[in-house]
């Protein structure tokens, strides 16, 4: 197989009816995908949509119970070899070595990669120092908090620069400070060339790194586009409306699924009402409509506390787009209509 | 270097274009070959035990508390004279001590695959047994330790072997490769129940009793007929003869070492071949 890049021109990623069925349950089920090089793509969707088992048949490490995938123009079955020597996987389920140093995982890796002895210990130094871990580089990773490990984690994957990085949720779990510092880290690795593929389960984060997004859920693509496209689809944005008076909620209820003509939403505070605002024709028509909204509330003597009008969360974009709640605490939409 | 300053927000450096992020561009996405890869894995496993080193108190303790104890308090009454047991009882206790041993490099190899560090392993452009044969090698150097724990140990408290030096080389070796047909065992069993916690539990349930209902402490003469029977076709009791022929310089004939040679193969073979399938496999 050669080495230059002759298949080079095509997409990163190509997969056509990709299907994974573990027993009866159907991880994935059907998915189309096609991912540019250079390209940061995201992958948004809750636990178990299928995120990560689509990660691992596109790094070669699951096989496709249908479908094919094609990935810097190698099948991922049949060419699997020449996948692995252009890829490098990072997440939540291809871990480090709890008991070793952080030198040491760097060493391993890069001396499994083909380096000589000496060019492995150079790379670990340069990783280490690129990354901040000098310092920690002697103890073993068990006492690393979430952040180093999840840098070291990233820099175990660019020992050998990939030419496709795969990061399965990189920053579930973390601080803000540690999430801000993986973006940069994603954004200046996309920058040098290498194409990411990103899974999340926050919306930010894809809106922050990923050109293009894929809503999956249920092992299906439910939507796909910029992030400036999925927030159109999914509504201009949602206003959350609080009551001085709980008692009040039903009747606000009412009159702001009248006046908006979208489902409301109760949430688990007894005070807290929030309604996904449909995308009118004009922008500015969104104000009109909630002015008009807070007229009518005041009208029916309804004691509003706070509003606020905001992006839409992955909660409700996810309710748009896959008619569901991403997850099982998600508040429910009741039927206004009864 | 001086030491790393923690201020920023940001990880990387800024005053070169990719600060060491990335390698330098002409740099090839090699592999390693198969030969260094195992070696690689080999030096991990070493590397665990070294920064975990009380996980050799087994390999340590049960040798030289069997060797200690069967030759003072039952050597007397079983062999006439505590010295001329310790004949018979240690190159038994050899094969004792590396049974004992045989199940930590599979609860190791089932930790990795519940951490998931098998995956990243598996995502690299290496031949996938090397992980598994890395571990045999991490194993053997704890036979290794046993061994000469033992033998040591046995010359020190009296033990003189006939055969000399080359007949304790020779019984070494076997009763090593025994071992790691073990480990070919318990590395099948890791991969099918993935439990590290499992694959210990389960390695106790088979080595004990494959060392106690063996002929290593007593000859099976006094025992009933449905244990003599165990004892005959256990492979442990075959090996112990033939470490006692080789290191005692005794000719009973070629049957024990040519019998124990034929398992060792089968035992390597048969779960050799299962284990690299299952490794392959596992998704």
């Amino acid at each position: 197989m050669s080495k230059n890049r002759s298949a080079g021109d095509g997409p990163a990623i190509e997969a056509r009816g990709l299907v994974k069925v573990y027993g009866k349950h159907r991880a994935l089920d059907g998915i189309d995908l096609t991912v540019r090089r250079g390209q940061v793509f995201g992958f948004l969707g809750p636990n178990g949509a299928g995120k990560t088992t689509a990660i691992r048949i596109l790094a070669t490490l699951a096989r496709p119970d249908g479908g094919v995938a094609r990935v810097l123009g190698f099948d991922v079955v049949s060419e699997r070899n020449a996948v692995r020597a252009r890829v490098a996987v990072t997440g939540q389920f291809a871990s480090l070595d709890d008991d070793l140093t952080g030198y040491e995982n760097l060493i391993i890796l890069g001396r499994l990669r083909g380096l000589s002895r000496a060019a492995a210990r150079q790379r670990a130094d340069e990783l280490l120092a690129a990354f901040d871990l000098t310092a920690a580089a002697g103890r073993p990773v068990a006492g690393y908090s979430g952040g180093m490990r999840r840098r070291l984690d990233i820099g175990a994957s660019l020992i050998v620069t990939p030419d496709l990085l795969f990061l399965d949720e990189p920053t579930t779990g973390m601080d803000p400070r540690s999430q801000i510092q993986v973006w940069e880290l994603v954004r200046r690795i996309a920058a040098a060339g290498t194409t990411v593929l990103l899974t999340t389960q926050y919306l930010e984060e894809g809106d922050q790194l990923a050109e293009q997004i894929a809503v999956i859920d249920g092992g299906r693509i439910v939507a796909q586009g910029t992030s400036a496209q999925l927030k159109a689809r999914v509504g201009s944005g949602t206003l959350h409306v609080r009551l001085l008076d709980g008692q009040q909620r039903s009747r606000a209820q009412a009159i702001l699924a009248r006046t908006l003509e979208a489902p409301v939403c109760l949430g688990a505070d007894p005070l807290a009402l929030s309604v996904l605002l449909a995308t009118p024709s004009y922008p500015a028509d969104t104000g009109r409509m909630v002015g008009h909204a807070m007229t009518q509330l005041s009208a029916a003597r309804v004691a509003v506390a706070e509003v606020t009008l905001g992006q839409p969360s992955l909660q409700e974009a996810f309710l748009a787009l896959t008619g569901h709640p991403a997850s099982p605490s998600a508040p429910s939409y009741e039927d206004t209509n009864q | 270097m001086s030491a790393p300053t923690i201020t920023t927000s940001r990880a990387i450096p800024e005053a070169h274009p990719s600060g060491g992020l990335l390698a330098a561009a002409s740099e090839p996405s090699g592999r390693a070959g198969a030969l260094a890869a195992s070696a690689t894995f080999g030096w991990r496993a070493i590397l665990k035990i070294k920064h975990d080193p009380k996980q050799l108190t087994d390999v340590i303790a049960i040798p030289v508390v069997f060797t200690v104890l069967f030759t003072y308090i039952f050597g007397g009454a079983l062999g006439g004279t505590p010295g001329r047991y310790l004949t018979a009882l240690l190159p038994g206790t050899l094969v004792m001590g590396i049974n004992a041993c045989t199940m930590y490099g599979g609860a190791r190899l089932a930790a990795d695959v519940t951490t998931g560090v098998s995956d990243r392993f598996r995502s690299l452009p290496v031949w996938r047994g090397a992980h598994v044969v890395g571990s045999l090698l991490g194993d053997a150097g704890r036979y290794l330790l046993a061994a000469g724990i033992v033998v040591t140990l046995g010359v020190a408290i009296g033990y003189r072997p006939d055969g000399g030096a080359p007949g304790v080389i020779a019984a070494v070796t076997l009763v090593i490769a025994f071992g790691l047909a073990l480990s070919w065992l318990f590395a099948t069993i890791a991969l099918l129940v993935r439990n590290p916690t499992t694959v210990m539990s389960l390695g106790l349930a088979i080595t004990m009793p494959l060392t106690f209902a063996s002929n290593i402490f007593v000859q099976p003469r006094t025992m009933p007929g449905w244990l003599r029977a165990f004892v005959g076709i256990n492979p442990t009791s075959q090996l112990a003869d033939a470490a006692r022929d080789l290191m005692n310089n005794t000719s009973g004939g070629a049957g024990p070492v040519a019998w124990s040679l034929i398992t060792i193969v089968a035992i390597t073979l048969v779960f050799g071949l299962l284990t690299l399938h299952l490794y392959n496999r596992q998704a």
